[in-house]
């Protein structure tokens, strides 16, 4: 290879690699438009978490078919990229297969385990796109996948498909000029797949072959930078995030609500015999704007907005949501995709106005989610223990709630009529509370 | 069935310089609703044969504020909880011991936070905790050999992790525990949890509690058990709609314990 390769190489990375920068850096900037929540106590727990269920994806094999093969293509992924560090520092320094005579036998098996994963990873994503355009799983022709997030699984499933052929097409020309006479590249690595594709390059010249192999791997190259690029837009950014969302997630039981401090402090005010009615509320300079509950996603916390991005799209949440399952309006993955898809556009804002968000008049509530999506929620949780990679759709669902009932007053007339209970007798019909003692003597 | 109850209450057992073993919180369902009621002198009746020293707070008792914070109304939510905290904490109670899994979680999980730290049980761990240390026997009586299902409760299973006392209990009364095709981590909604009880549902195809009936009656049981007053009305009504009450009854897991010794 000329200079002139190399350095197109050199180009090629850091363009790849900057663009990848940016995109990280805007995601980190619009997560943390999200309120602050301390999420650091633990690290134990934390850890043991991420290696269990994101590392060791062990909430994903609950479904076990689809389970087990995206635990092929995981893998796959995650060793062939080992394959990615030869292949960079050959592209920079001109050398070819520079591993192999410092690793011996154990670069032979690397190579004959990477292509025997390759093929694996092809026979996986073949199911996985049967699944989803062949048999047509529900949860996969939901309405809530109209459009670019349908098409965006199957470019995923596309592209995954093509990098592994082009890997084993580069290796099987690599074969077949380690094996002509003379022997254009030197002996290196077994392969236990290619071989068996080596032999249409017979009956070419050698400088053709060699072109072909050089094909393949720039192809294949550029075609990891631009999938590594890909993932901002992707619900594949799930195969990052994973990792710090399932550490930050929450670690309580999950029916426990969190406790909102703001109201913890006037209520206390509001029962203190000793305080004055009248007196106004002091003023606490670092106070954020009071606001109850979330209208927008810069009102979501950070882990919420975090879960956001991480969600996959998959649908487990939606297909065990009682509502959902009896034709309601929501979706616990509608909710992810929401709040997603206005964050981003939040994000967009604040990138053309120079770095503030100018109003746009539009907020995730009533644009993205409806009133009647949030009350058909029964707080079961079925979302939150589907989801492989811990995302809980219940909290904002809550927290919106939150917002409609004490920003807006805006709860069906029935539940004011049970709030209205609880006020005035303690309970949530109306019966008085000097009653409550009387089944004792009923019969 | 007609042996009266002895439900002291927390200011009489004051009264009296005495501490119970444990508070009885009966729940909103449990005081007014008159299906739930039945659960909780079930309840009472056991505690009074197996000399269980209790005491509830009778009047002095108010909702733990559960659907209020589901609905998402914080505020009227934590004034019930402090209310309620300052009651408790008057009578300095330790252990809570509740027959409702959304009373259950509200203590157990949300008062700590607002300062109510209590010792706090389901009703069928506690009944559990009775039969290990031998103070309760159990048999099956009238229910040996019936063919029972248990629907897991959210704020019982999913929500705090009681899978096996349920079952446990169930089991000691000689019958044939079936399960549903969704238990356990699985299980689905009765419809009733996040405030769905007290209003209309949204608009859909089919109620909660009718899917979910369907799923119990899809093994035949002659009882389906539950473990929360809301699961009980819901899958009462479910069974109604099927048309089906004549063979099926809904029970909670102190009724069985309560009734299977009576006939
Ligand atoms: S918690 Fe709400 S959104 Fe989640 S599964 Fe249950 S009903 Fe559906
Ligand atoms: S929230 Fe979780 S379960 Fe639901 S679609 Fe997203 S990743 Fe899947």
């Amino acid at each position: 290879m000329s200079y002139l390769d190399n350095i197109l190489f050199a180009i090629l990375l850091i363009a790849g690699f900057g663009f990848f920068a940016s995109s990280v850096k805007k995601i980190i900037r619009n997560i943390k438009l999200g309120v602050d929540v301390d999420r650091k106590d633990n690290p134990k727990a934390r850890w043991a978490n991420m290696a269990l269920i994101a590392l060791g994806q062990s909430k994903m094999v609950k479904r076990p078919v689809a389970g087990v093969l995206h635990i092929v293509v995981y893998v796959g992924f995650i060793i062939i990229n080992i394959e990615l560090l030869e292949i960079i520092i050959d592209g920079l320094f001109g050398t070819h297969r520079i591993f192999a005579p410092y690793l011996g036998v154990v670069y032979d098996v690397l190579i004959a385990s990477f292509e025997i994963l390759a093929i694996l990873v092809i026979f996986a994503v073949t199911v996985f796109w049967i699944r989803r355009n062949g048999i047509r799983l529900k949860r996969f022709i939901h309405s809530d996948l109209k459009g670019f997030p349908k098409s965006d699984a199957n470019y995923i499933l596309y592209f995954e498909t093509v990098l592994m052929i082009l890997f084993l097409l580069m290796n099987a020309s690599d074969l077949h000029l380690q094996n002509v006479p003379g022997g254009v590249f030197h002996k290196a690595g077994t392969f236990p797949v290619s071989q068996f594709i080596a032999p249409i390059f017979n009956g070419l010249s050698n400088e053709l072959v060699v072109l072909l192999f050089e094909i393949f791997w720039w192809v294949h190259i550029v075609g990891i930078l631009v999938f590594m690029n890909y993932l901002y837009f992707s619900k594949h950014l799930h195969i990052l995030l994973a990792f710090p969302n399932t550490y930050f997630a929450d670690l309580n039981s999950k029916g426990k609500f969190d406790n909102l401090e703001s109201v913890t402090k006037e209520v206390k005010l509001m029962m203190d015999p000793n305080a004055d009615p009248f007196a106004a509320a002091p003023v606490d300079e670092n106070a954020a704007p009071g606001k109850f509950g979330a209208s927008d996603v810069q009102d979501l916390n950070w882990v919420q907005l975090l879960n956001a991005y991480t969600c996959t799209e998959c649908g487990r949440c939606t297909s065990a949501c009682p509502a959902n399952q009896t034709g309601k309006k929501l979706s616990p993955r509608k909710i992810m995709m929401d709040t997603r898809d206005r964050l981003q556009e939040v994000g967009k804002n604040i990138d053309t106005n120079k770095g503030v968000f100018v109003p746009d008049n539009k907020t995730l509530l009533n644009d993205y989610i409806t009133p009647e999506e949030l009350w058909a929620c029964t707080s079961c949780n079925a979302c939150v223990e589907e989801c492989p990679v811990n995302i809980s759709p219940l909290s904002i669902i809550m927290d919106m709630r939150r917002y409609l009932v004490m920003e807006q007053s805006a709860a069906p007339m029935s539940l004011n009529a049970m709030m209205t209970n609880i006020e005035n007798n303690g309970a949530p019909w109306q019966y008085s509370q000097q009653d409550r003692l009387n089944w004792k003597n009923e019969n | 069935m007609s042996e009266s109850l002895v439900v002291p209450t927390m200011a009489e057992m004051l009264a009296e310089g005495k501490q119970p073993e444990v508070l009885f919180w009966v729940g909103c369902a449990g005081s007014f609703d008159d299906r739930a009621k039945k659960i909780t002198k079930a309840f009472v009746r056991i505690l009074n044969r197996t000399n269980v020293s209790f005491a509830v707070l009778g009047t002095e008792e108010s909702c733990t504020g559960d659907p209020a914070k589901r609905a998402g109304n914080e505020f009227l939510f934590q004034m019930q909880a402090m209310m309620n905290i300052e009651v408790l904490n008057a009578y300095e109670a330790k252990k809570i011991v509740t027959a409702c899994p959304h009373c259950f979680n509200t203590l157990k999980n949300e008062y700590p936070e607002l300062g109510g730290q209590y010792d706090v049980i389901h009703h069928t761990e506690f009944l559990k905790s009775l039969i290990d240390e031998g103070r309760l026997t159990v048999e099956g009586g009238q229910f040996k050999g019936k063919k029972i299902t248990f629907h897991d409760p959210c704020y019982l299973g999913r929500a705090n992790k009681v899978y096996e006392a349920p079952r446990d209990l169930i089991q000691k009364l000689d019958v044939e525990l079936v399960e549903m095709k969704r238990s356990k981590a699985n299980g689905l909604c009765c419809g009733a949890g996040g405030a769905q009880m007290f209003k209309d549902a949204e608009p859909g195809n089919k109620e909660v509690n009718v899917l979910r009936t369907e799923d119990a009656l899809e093994v035949q049981p002659d009882i389906i058990a539950a473990g929360c007053p809301f699961c009980n009305t819901m899958l009462t009504d479910g069974i109604k709609h099927q048309e089906k009450e004549g063979q099926v009854k809904v029970m909670d897991i102190a009724e069985l314990i309560a009734n299977a010794q009576d006939f």
